[in-house]
């Protein structure tokens, strides 16, 4: 009789730890399907910019963009490039696009001037990777977006980002922001402050009222500019980016890693 | 005078010495404090009412930025039922368009220093 207590309870004990070791699994399992689900959710809308490269290696068109988008929202003028703030600038083809050349591409074409941006991706790495949220998909249309009141200014996120989108203010921003004729900084964007990462935002505040980017708005005006960008809903079966991606050839940064870029380029 | 008499009184006096903080700050209180902020000219009603504003207007303010920045909302609804655009500089700032007689005086007499204007500009570009 003692012997088969003694048994019972040894089995009993191993069953319940046997249980304990499977339960994490069984919350991973629910965990990705519930991730599944979020985003698929945050398919209804997304923005999404199409580059044409021929149309940028135009110099005008690519600084009036940058100008633009820096007075909009008051980007500081950093000269030491360990600390500039960049939203939207130039990088070389080889460096956008690794995968695209080999060593034997024409170094004209090694050397091109591309536009390159944050690509609010589908899914956006650095995102998972914010500990405080202050960073975050919009489910309403696809925007990554950034809550400077929240950012920490870990950098995770930067180091999670495989384009190099985002910045971070080494330094107190204001000093740098170029100010009109009476002092004034060139737009009521708030700036933002020491110790915190920025990025481009698909300028959520035009949209909010109903605007094209800046950087869109800006090359639109310069001869040669127009259709360089294009920005448009990627949900509307209607909307210009659909038709440009469904008519041309587009290719995206770094497909291979699976983040999803909502910024296209026509080759 | 008896002992009795001398160690009252210089209880006495001890005792008032040492309350000097507590009525020197009641004293204070009434005359030195509440500073003067200049209101709005053309305007009297803001979003809620003004007892509401001065004891809550940080809740609100956080509220508006999580809704706009966050959830992507602007409009606010009032208890009156009127509708206000949610931003500090746009709204706010378009009536109390004086920061440092408005906002600063009251934020240096509560002894707190909040960082909205670390980040947020003035309306028309000015910095502080």
């Amino acid at each position: 009789m003692s012997e088969d207590r003694r048994t019972f309870l040894k089995e009993a004990g191993c069953a319940v730890l046997g249980l304990g070791c499977g339960l994490p699994f069984v919350r991973g399992a629910l965990a990705i399907t519930q991730h599944g689900s979020e985003e698929e959710a945050q398919s209804s809308s997304q923005w999404a910019m199409v580059v044409d490269l021929e149309k940028c290696l135009n110099d005008e068109v690519r600084a009036v963009s940058a100008a633009a988008c820096h007075r909009e929202h008051n980007v500081p003028d950093i000269p030491d490039p360990d600390d500039e703030i960049d939203w939207i600038w130039d990088e070389k083809y080889q460096d956008v696009f690794p995968d695209q050349v080999h060593e034997h591409s024409p170094a004209e074409m090694r050397e091109m001037p591309v536009l390159v941006l944050c690509n609010h991706c589908t899914n956006p790495p650095c995102v998972r990777v914010c500990p405080t949220k202050a960073t975050w998909k919009r489910e309403s249309d696809g925007i990554v977006m950034m809550d400077q009141h929240r950012c920490i200014g870990c950098r995770y996120c930067m180091a999670a980002c495989p384009y190099g989108s985002r910045s971070f203010n080494w330094r107190d921003p204001r000093a740098f922001i170029q100010r009109d004729d009476n002092g004034e900084m060139p737009s009521d964007f708030p700036t933002r402050t020491k110790g915190v990462v920025e990025k481009c935002n698909f300028c959520a505040e035009r949209l909010r009222e109903g605007k094209q980017p800046a950087c869109v708005e800006a090359v639109h005006a310069v001869a040669g500019g127009e259709g360089a960008l294009t920005f448009g809903n990627l949900a509307d079966p209607d909307s210009e980016v659909n038709r440009i991606l469904g008519e041309k050839h587009t290719i995206s940064r770094r497909v291979s890693l699976g983040t999803g870029p909502n910024v296209f380029y026509v080759v | 005078m008896s002992d009795r008499t001398k160690v009252l009184i210089a209880v006495v006096v001890v005792l008032v010495l040492a309350a000097f903080p507590t009525w020197q700050a009641l004293g204070a209180a009434g005359e030195a404090g509440r500073p003067d902020l200049e209101m709005p000219e053309n305007e009297t009603q803001c979003v809620e009412d003004t007892e509401f504003m001065t004891a809550r207007h940080m809740e609100l303010l956080n509220q508006w930025r999580n809704a706009v920045v966050r959830e992507g909302d602007t409009e606010y609804t009032s208890t009156s039922g009127e509708t206000y655009t949610m931003s500090l500089t746009g709204t706010c700032m378009d009536c109390h368009n004086n920061r440092e007689t408005f906002c600063q005086r009251c934020h240096d007499y509560a002894d707190v220093a909040p960082r909205c204007w670390d980040c947020h500009v003035e309306p028309g570009g000015g910095e502080r």
